[in-house]
């Protein structure tokens, strides 16, 4: 039994805006075209800003002009801040490739790194005086203080220390937050993922109820983490999980672009049928019942391409669903924390829709399922013997026809093969052992009788 | 010569009842001595001796005339008469003297084993006649002769399943290490791996060179039987069995490792590599039939995934180089019953079916039944063992003492202690 199959082209419908609400951060930034780099930078403010310029830059192959954009958009940005090291590796980056403007500007350094020493001195002062003094709430502010500042002048690991010595000086819960953020932002830094599930853990152990927008940050925080260590699923809950109140608040991490991103991949690639319709598409009869994916579908709407891919993925629309996966790649292969699993990702997702394909049918034409993937027939049957091995596919492919056909192990034969097979084992292994036994006892008495 | 004439009277007279053969016994081991000296005398008494009715005499006077270092040429032909023929009862009396004699027997046809094949095997049957589960100190040389001789069904015949007394340890390991290279020989490779087996896990104090062999052949014939290969030896082997086995086994343990990523090719370049050291170990036509099994485990995973394939595309997947020798192989796998398919000439294609076996017919039915009464047999002997030994007094002794030791450890108190020296 074949089913009728809509391979008319892929019904793609780009929208553009979701709500019809002009934001500029509802633009679809991450789309197949290429991207957009003064827009994506946008969306982030902070460090991340600049690290993720800079990522671009070394990532965009032989991509001269985004090279050159991305660096230059990191300069102006760097120029802002009071970070000399990083300004010293843009320039030399740079090269002098654009004009006089962005040339190594050894004034700037200097009196950055003057007002640093000096700002360093005065809170280390400030920071003596109020350990004599005692008073909890002023040492905490003052290692804060120093945190921000070593933060800023990019020595993280020095920053990270200070913000964790805070921990003995918290008084109330807010305190223990606004640590456990602190840490957050500089573990993920510093690409320290471990801390960042701990940190995340101590926050969320807190006994009063967390403000909505600090518990959308923790848990994409925790998803980043999960993502980082390749439990996918785990991240794809947390990144769902995420309220839309989270809006730019994060903006110094993630971005809810990122947000949608990241959690609808990890879901393609993690979670089966079932738990993918309850969390992403809403059964449009029981509104009621899942109003927390209406929170999703929110993300959902910023990157219209996620969207549409996921839904093709659904509805069994393959061919047009890897043709958006195709599309998205070499703009998620700069973003700089999907970067190293992009592959993976890929690969599971097509993995899954290769089974998801084949598990209604009893037989499978390879040739029209060849097109549906849009690969050549000798290459799928390469992948589903891969699949068959692995135990992913219960089928046998007749390679004479090109048809793949279901083979449903039958389980009475299989019962009495096995119990023959474990009637024999159970045979030699207690005669085995008798003998053995048997061998040892007349030890003892070859010994005893010797010694008597 | 009277001491003579008159053992030959009381031989041939008291050879009737179990009453008589004792007291006949008792007086020929007091005329022992005497029967060496003379060894002329010795044929002559034979002479008037039936084998078959005076048996225990005739074991006697044989023993003394062989137990010189030079033999009359008639000696071997007497002896291998005598053992066809003897009666087992009155053996059962003598029976070391007996076990010595045929040794001596196979010690001397050994260049010749074709001659002593078929006296070697009746002489071990009239042993196990006596007690059949008991491994008598003469099954490893009947092996060895058979194995000389090629004569690999006649050996097969004394393997039995239901050993389960053993005098000598040696002898056991001797017995399985033969049967297993009969087996072999046989080509039944399961068994060959059970014997191989036991040799290997055998508890021993110090590693002998039988283990050695039989391990580094235990490793090949699982690779042929099963596919199977692993770097460790069975949990249940002795301690100084799993430090010391692995030392020598290295080429080995390459065959095995390159067996298990399935590359013929990097396994037949190890095969050359080490080939002088499997000649040494006269392995090395084992080892060939391993690699071609490598063949046939390939093929094998390709029944699981496929339903119908070439044959080009099994000769690529395989390794073969081509077509018509995948032919040959797939062909002879059906043949030996280990897959089963269709092969479409004109097409060139192989179908695979599934095993046609229902276990629906009263044959299955019946193999079934024997396989449960044989479990629960095997149940029972191995209750009733835990049982006896229970009840030792050897493992109580022992068990307890090294308890009580560990409780006792104060140092003056140690000597008033019952012990056994071990």
């Amino acid at each position: 039994m074949e089913r009728d199959e809509e391979t008319s082209g892929p019904m793609m419908e780009m929208c553009t805006n979701g709500g019809g609400e002009e934001k500029s951060n509802r633009r679809p930034i991450i789309s197949g075209e290429p991207l957009d780099i003064e827009a994506y930078a946008t969306l982030y403010k902070g460090r991340t800003k600049i690290m993720r310029l800079l990522f671009i830059a070394s990532h965009c192959g032989g991509n001269q002009t985004m090279q050159l954009e991305a660096l230059r958009m990191a300069y102006d940005e760097i120029k802002k801040g009071e970070n000399t090291q990083l300004f010293r590796d843009v320039v030399n980056r740079i090269n002098g490739r654009l004009g006089d403007k962005y040339m190594m500007d050894s004034a700037w350094c200097e009196a950055v790194d003057r007002r640093a020493e000096q700002k360093k001195g005065r809170l280390e002062n400030e920071l003596s005086s109020y350990r004599t003094n005692l008073i909890k709430e002023s040492i905490r502010m003052g290692h804060n203080d120093f945190g921000d500042f070593y933060y800023a002048c990019g020595l993280l690991n020095d920053a990270f220390k200070n913000y964790v010595r805070t921990r003995d000086y918290c008084t109330t819960a807010k305190h223990i937050i606004h640590m456990c953020m602190n840490a957050i932002l500089v573990s993920i830094e510093m690409g320290q993922f471990s801390h960042v599930s701990s940190y995340v853990n101590k926050a969320e152990q807190n006994p009063e109820t967390l403000d909505p927008i600090v518990a959308a940050k923790l848990r994409c925080a925790s998803g980043l983490a999960h993502l980082e260590l390749k439990k996918y699923k785990l991240a794809a809950r947390k990144f769902l999980d995420v309220s839309p109140e989270l809006g730019n608040s994060y903006n110094e991490v993630i971005a809810p672009q990122d947000v949608a991103t990241y959690g609808g991949l990890c879901a393609l690639a993690s979670f089966d049928r079932s738990e993918l319709k309850a969390f992403i598409y809403p059964n449009k009869i029981f509104h009621i019942l899942l109003i927390d994916n209406i929170n999703f579908r929110d993300f959902l709407e910023l990157v219209p391409e996620v969207r549409e891919l996921i839904n093709d993925f659904y509805s069994s629309r393959y061919a047009s669903c890897l043709e958006y996966l195709g599309s998205l790649r070499a703009n998620l292969l700069l973003d700089i924390h999907l970067h190293d699993h992009v592959d993976t990702l890929y690969d599971q997702i097509r993995k899954k829709a290769l089974i998801q394909y084949t598990l209604p049918f009893v037989s499978v034409d390879l040739s029209r399922m060849a097109d549906a993937f849009k690969t050549s027939v000798s290459g799928l049957e390469k992948e589903l013997e891969a699949l068959i091995t692995d135990n992913q596919i219960q089928a046998r492919i007749d390679s004479h026809n090109k048809i793949l056909y279901a083979r449903h192990a039958d389980q009475r034969n299989a019962t009495f093969q096995k119990v023959l097979q474990m009637g024999n084992e159970f045979d030699r292994d207690v005669r085995s052992m008798l003998l053995r036994a048997n061998l040892l006892k007349h030890e003892y008495h070859a010994r005893a009788s010797r010694n008597h | 010569m009277n001491k003579m004439e008159a053992l030959i009277t009381s031989i041939q007279g008291l050879s009737g009842s179990l009453g008589d053969l004792c007291a006949l016994h008792a007086r020929l081991r007091k005329a022992e001595d005497s029967l060496r000296i003379n060894s002329n005398v010795q044929l002559s008494i034979l002479k008037q001796l039936d084998p078959s009715i005076h048996s225990l005499g005739y074991l006697y006077i044989l023993e003394a005339s062989t137990s010189g270092p030079v033999w009359k040429k008639k000696a071997t032909l007497l002896i291998a008469q005598f053992i066809n023929c003897c009666d087992a009862g009155q053996i059962r009396l003598a029976s070391e003297k007996f076990v010595i004699l045929c040794k001596r027997f196979k010690d001397r046809v050994f260049k010749d084993p074709l001659r002593g094949v078929g006296p070697m095997l009746s002489a071990v049957r009239k042993l196990v006649q006596v007690s059949p589960k008991r491994l008598t100190a003469l099954h490893p040389d009947c092996l060895q002769l058979c194995l000389q001789a090629k004569c690999y069904l006649a050996g097969f015949s004394i393997l039995s399943d239901d050993i389960v007394e053993v005098d000598e340890p040696r002898d056991f390991h001797l017995y399985c290490y033969y049967g297993g290279m009969i087996c072999i020989g046989l080509k039944g490779f399961q068994k060959a791996s059970e014997l191989l087996y036991n040799v290997v896990t055998a508890p021993m104090h110090e590693v002998n060179s039988i283990a050695f062999e039989a391990y580094k052949k235990y490793i090949l014939v699982n690779l042929i039987h099963s596919g199977q290969f692993s770097n460790s030896l069975p949990k249940c082997a002795s301690s100084v069995a799993q430090k010391n086995l692995k030392n020598w086994c290295t080429p080995y343990y390459e065959v095995g490792n390159y067996y298990n990523d399935g590359k013929i090719s990097e396994l037949e370049a190890v095969v050359v590599a080490y080939s002088s050291d499997f000649e040494n170990d006269n392995n090395l036509g084992l080892v060939k039939q391993a690699v071609a099994s490598l063949y046939k485990r390939n093929i094998l995973r390709l029944t699981q995934k496929y339903l119908t394939l070439s044959l080009e595309d099994i000769a690529n997947m395989v390794q073969l180089p081509n077509a018509k020798e995948a032919e040959m192989h797939v062909l002879q796998m059906i043949q030996d019953g280990q897959i089963h398919a269709l092969i479409n000439q004109k097409d060139g294609m192989v179908r695979f079916l599934e095993d046609p076996e229902q276990y629906k017919t009263s044959e299955m039915i019946d193999v079934m039944d024997s396989v449960i009464q044989r479990t629960i047999g095997l149940s029972k002997n191995l209750i009733a063992m835990d049982n006896s030994l229970s009840c030792d007094p050897l493992y109580v002794g022992k068990s307890q003492v090294g308890r009580e030791r560990q409780r006792y450890d104060f140092g003056d108190d140690f000597d008033n202690f019952p012990h056994f020296s071990m």
